[in-house]
């Protein structure tokens, strides 16, 4: 059945054909059976980069276009592991990067992790740093 | 000079409360102004190929960081044209025009500039900011959230605070810690506690941001609202952020499942140093663009921690409801504030809470202290346990959903003891430092942490430092929970596991019921269009909101009623007296018959006796009577007075009302008159008969001396009025008056 935006919301009430885990397991698999047995991993209990961009989809049906975009950016970082998120926002904030160091990780977002939202996001913020002066010396 | 001599009501005055606090006149040079500052840029949008070139005063090459974060992304350029084209007023008037639907100001909207929008709500009066703030709230639903910390960092108070929290129908916990190494412990508390409460619950630890995001990866919180944005750059960059840097980390957040909301609020720039000499409300307006420009879900707003800085400008409490019905308009969940304390006066913090308590926001407070104001580590508690009655009551009397639920003592008991077993259950199976049962059942029924015993904090922290290196999860507790007997907690925890997996708790205004079904402003959306719509407090939620634990059932009191021992025995149809000295004493229909005591705890009998003794040292004859066909203390003194030889009579209700009443006065009129029943003492009684018999006899008499109780009033209205309506009840109509006799 196609996902229908509008309809189709909350996806873990109304679709839970549509989420899984990002090893697989479906919603009505997250029990507490499936945890005595061993099945479950914390690591595995998050949302997975299609279910955010469905949620992406209500967002924008929605008219939350920002809001779209912020989830687009999101589905992109679940493939992102949890300490170059933190490496990035680090690199981010005012004055701990040069517009080459950003540069470079824009790349990596975009090589390595297949992340072309969140590279070009870099990008501007390295433009407008470069600008108000919020980089570090080269 | 000589002193100038002072006004002692003055003198008086300034030892109020409210005298502590600094009013000061507007500074707009370093931010001091509510709204409409002589220094906030004219409203402009120019667009050149796509591309603003010119935003509230500042041409593109002169923008600082945020205009060019607001320019990229936070202005849909397709409607801007449109939008600006408006007249402020008249985008004043859709905003108040029940005609015109939310969702045609909320596309407006997103064309409009941060001084266009300060503008047009800045024209609003306070009702009309109501009104609109009504109608433009995203989730149909209103709801509150709870702050749950205490001084000692204890986990099982945390727990127990936490399952209260959720038991009274907070959709989200907040704690902090006082020691930042806590964090994990406090947060591991709350997660535990707030699920045994109620399942759903959504919970967060306020910490630094890296920290923060630890323990949501760790799926040991579930949302987050400390990211902190402002209206100018330099204080953004103070901070130590920049809006791509804040951006990015609610994009982070969202990426493993956790809710956030961005917090902003007015004065913020003013504390920090760098308003750039702009309005306070000019400088949240283009907070609340940044933050929806960013993709964030909602906002904190409306000044927040700096509430008394705002309060002490003129409009200060207008511009922070201004705030709150900006954010709605933007399209964005509001949480707002009344959490820090905006006043020593408790007078002057509920007028400010009117604001947004009868409109209604997604989180009506962001931050009702659970616990009493002396373990509020958030520097707040405006609202505190100590005022859940005030707030209760309050929501019953506007019939109001403030998001806060009647509960039982031994409700909250049970919630209490249950949650503190269960970290305590935690605590044993990841062989972190021990929980009595000595802890378990003082936070069980503790007023505060005073009340608990100390801990060694030392070994505390240590195992707080275990919960990150080991990367103990949510989903490990719900195992251990599960081992131990507490199943229903367990599923709780594992549930919200099943909202990261879903995500649907990052639409906008998303809170969780304890089916785990979502509710948000997607699927339960504000579509208020006047009376009869959008949400109304009725049916089954206004049933319990307005059943208060100590309310009084008056069936009950029905039914208390006793066939007591019987005082006075009706001899005969009363005649006239015809001796000079004769004194009657008339008694209302229900008088030592129905009913047995005064309003002041006074038997009738001995209320009779006080008289009719008092009547005979004054060398009177008392002659008792009671009065059949009224029940107004007038007509019985009167009525008594007609029957007495001396003309003269005391009329007494049953509640205890007393009257010195003359033949040949109008019934209205009165000798004396004795309308404080409650603070008549027997001796007060034997007084009035002496005096009766004083007028009699045509005695000097000097009036009884009466107490006056202000508060008297507002104290017994309810219990006079039943005992009135019983004493009304045994009225016989046009029934003659007959004779007593004291058995």
């Amino acid at each position: 059945m196609a996902f229908d935006p509008v309809g189709d919301y909350p996806l873990g009430t109304q679709r839970p054909d549509l989420v899984r885990t990002p090893a697989g397991l479906g919603l009505a698999e997250v029990t507490l059976d499936a945890l005595r047995a061993g099945r479950l991993e914390a690591s595995d209990l998050r949302a997975t980069a299609e279910t955010l961009r469905l949620q992406g989809e209500v967002a924008r049906a929605a008219g939350r276009r920002e809001l779209a975009r912020n989830l687009g950016r999101a589905a992109e970082l679940t493939a992102v592991p949890d300490d170059v998120i933190l490496e990035i926002y680090t690199a981010l904030r005012p004055h701990r990067s040069s517009a080459g160091e950003l540069e470079a990780l824009a790349l990596r977002l975009k090589g390595d992790f297949e992340a072309p939202l969140t590279a070009a996001y870099i990008r501007e913020a390295r433009a407008v740093y470069a600008e108000r002066g919020l980089l570090s010396p080269e | 000079m000589s002193e100038q001599r002072r006004s002692r009501r003055f003198v008086e005055r300034e030892q109020r409360e409210l005298r502590q606090e600094l009013l000061i006149t507007p500074h707009p040079d370093v931010g001091l102004v509510a709204m409409n500052g002589p220094n906030d840029p004219d409203p402009a949008l120019e667009i050149r190929e796509d591309r603003v070139v010119l935003l509230d005063g500042r041409s593109e090459d002169q923008f600082d960081a945020l205009d060019h974060f607001i320019a990229r992304y936070g202005l849909d350029l397709d409607v801007a044209a449109e939008a600006m084209a408006i007249d402020e007023t008249e985008l004043a008037h859709r905003l108040v025009d029940v005609d015109v639907p939310r969702d045609e100001l909320v596309r407006l909207g997103r064309g409009l500039t941060p001084a266009r929008l300060a503008r047009v709500v800045a024209l609003l009066d306070p009702v009309e900011m109501m009104f609109a703030l009504k109608k433009m709230r995203a989730r149909r639903a209103p709801a509150n959230q709870a702050h749950v910390t205490n001084l000692k960092e204890n986990p099982a108070l945390l727990a127990a605070d936490a399952a209260e929290a959720a038991a009274r129908g907070f959709a989200e916990i907040e704690t902090t810690v006082g020691v930042s190494r806590y964090a994990p412990l406090n947060a591991m508390a709350v997660l535990v506690g707030s699920q045994t409460g109620r399942p759903g619950v959504l919970t967060q630890c306020a910490i630094e941001e890296r920290r923060s995001l630890q323990l949501a990866i760790q799926g040991i919180t579930t949302y987050a609202e400390t990211l902190s944005v402002y209206g100018t750059e330099p204080v953004f960059v103070d901070g130590d952020d920049t809006p791509w840097s804040k951006g990015f980390l609610a994009s982070a957040y969202a990426s493993r499942g956790i809710k956030v909301r961005f917090t902003s609020g007015g004065g913020s720039e003013a504390l920090m140093g760098h308003a750039d000499g702009c309005s306070m409300l000019y400088l949240e307006s283009r907070c609340l663009c940044l933050a929806r420009a960013a993709g964030s879900q909602g906002v904190q707003n409306g000044s927040i921690s700096c509430v008394a800085l705002v309060m002490s400008v003129p409009a200060g409490s207008r511009e922070i409801l201004a705030e709150n019905l900006l954010a709605a308009w933007l399209d964005l969940e509001v949480a707002s504030g009344n959490d820090a304390i905006a006043s020593h006066s408790p007078t002057r913090r509920t007028a400010k809470l009117m604001g947004q308590f009868l409109p209604g926001t997604d989180f009506v407070t962001s931050g009702w202290s659970v616990m009493p104001r002396y373990d509020n580590m958030f520097g707040g508690g405006n609202y505190d346990a100590d005022d859940i009655d005030e707030w209760l009551t309050i929501q019953r009397d506007w019939q109001i959903d403030g998001g806060i639920e009647p509960l039982s003592e031994e409700e909250v008991i049970r919630v209490r003891e249950r949650a503190a077993r269960a970290i305590q259950a935690v605590f044993a199976a990841f062989e972190f430092p021990a929980i009595s049962d000595e802890e378990v059942e003082a936070a069980t029924y503790a007023l505060d942490s005073r009340d608990l015993p100390d801990r060694d904090r030392a070994a505390d922290v240590a195992a707080a430092d275990r919960v990150l290196a080991e990367r103990i999860s949510g989903l490990d507790v719900a195992r251990e929970l599960d081992q131990r007997d507490f199943t229903e907690v367990a599923e709780a925890i594992l549930g919200m596991q099943r909202q990261r997996v879903s995500a649907d708790y990052l639409q906008t205004s998303a809170i969780v019921a304890p089916s785990g079904e979502v509710s948000a402003a997607v699927n339960d959306p504000n579509r208020y269009a006047g009376p009869g719509t959008g949400y109304r407090l009725d049916g089954v939620r206004w049933q319990r909101l307005q059943h208060l634990p100590h309310e009084l059932d008056l069936r009950t009191l029905e039914e208390a009623a006793e066939a007591p021992a019987k005082v006075v025995a009706e001899k005969h149809v009363a005649s006239m007296g015809d001796r000079p000295d004769d004194v009657v004493i008339a008694v209302g229909p229900a008088f030592a018959d129905g009913l047995q005591a005064t309003i002041g705890g006074m038997a009738h009998r001995d209320v009779i006796e006080a008289l009719m003794g008092g009547v005979r040292e004054a060398g009177g004859e008392p002659r008792l009577v009671r009065i059949r066909r009224a029940s107004d203390v007038a007509f019985i003194g009167h009525d008594g007075a007609a029957l007495s030889g001396s003309g003269v009579a005391v009329g007494v209700q049953s509640k205890g009302t007393a009257v010195i009443h003359r033949a040949d006065l109008q019934p209205l009129d009165n000798l004396e008159l004795f309308g404080m029943a409650p603070s008549l003492t027997l001796d007060s009684y034997r007084a009035i008969g002496r005096n009766a018999a004083g007028y009699a006899l045509g005695q000097r008499v000097g009036p009884v001396p009466t107490v006056m109780d202000n508060f008297a009033r507002a104290k017994l209205i309810v219990h006079t009025t039943l005992l009135h309506a019983r004493e009304t009840a045994a009225i016989t109509a046009d029934a003659p008056a007959v004779e007593l006799e004291l058995l």
